[in-house]
């Protein structure tokens, strides 16, 4: 099942509406809802902010079949500029108070809660996949 | 997300309710920074708050810079999955949390 929506950050909370409805038809548990939640804010709100510079791009949303039947596979499909968020280098999360800044905090909360996230590029498209078991 | 306030003398309670997200964030952080005259502590009470994302910590994190040194900033009632977010940032090295 597909969604397609504009890469502009209030369309948030209709990718997350989107994907929770599918969650809680295969019965996934409120905290395996919240988590996914979090890792989806976090990787469309990276692609809002980064894909398209100034433009304004599309973002497909898909939910994909996987073997394992109690688990979510999701997939967020851009056209934007090719970039690997996984490439980035984990934050350092035992700096304390004043030396810490939020740089590259979200994908790292993505990477930490979801089973799998991987990237690909292929046929033009920034493909980032997330897997949870629920 | 819904935000209550509640102001006991210098202490400002915030009772969150729903998502402190990238859409929500900004709504806290100009509350915060709009009620700043003669509140020296504040209560953040997450306990209807279903998820936090980083641009809530982000608010969070500034409001914490902010108060260092001139009052406090003090989280209650996270979540498991809430107070679980804060531990895999580091976050609960620097807040104070009371469950």
């Amino acid at each position: 099942m597909d969604l397609c929506v504009e890469a502009i950050i209030a369309n948030v909370d209709m990718v997350t509406d989107f994907v929770n409805e599918q969650v809680k038809r295969m019965g996934g548990s409120r905290r395996a809802i919240a988590q996914i939640d979090v890792a989806l804010d976090e990787i469309f709100s990276n692609i809002c902010n980064y894909a398209y510079g100034n433009d304004v791009g599309d973002v497909t949303v898909r939910v994909c079949d996987v073997a394992d039947q109690n688990s979510i596979c999701i997939t967020l499909e851009d056209k934007g500029i090719p970039f690997d968020p996984l490439s980035r280098e984990d934050p350092d999360t035992s700096l304390g108070l004043h030396e810490r800044g939020i740089g590259g905090l979200g994908i790292y909360m993505a990477k930490q809660i979801m089973d799998d996230v991987r990237y690909e590029h292929r046929d033009g498209f920034n493909m980032l996949t997330v897997v949870k078991s629920l | 997300m819904q935000i209550t306030k509640t102001l006991d003398g210098s202490t400002l309670t915030m009772r969150l309710s729903g998502q402190l997200n990238t859409t929500t964030a900004d709504k806290l952080s100009d509350e915060i920074a709009s009620s700043c005259d003669g509140v020296t502590d504040i209560v953040l009470d997450l306990e209807d708050l279903t998820y936090i994302s980083s641009a809530g910590l982000r608010v969070i994190l500034t409001a914490q810079k902010a108060l260092r040194g001139k009052g406090s900033l003090v989280i209650r009632n996270a979540s498991p999955e809430i107070y679980a977010v804060f531990d895999m940032t580091g976050f609960i090295d620097f807040l104070t949390i009371e469950q």
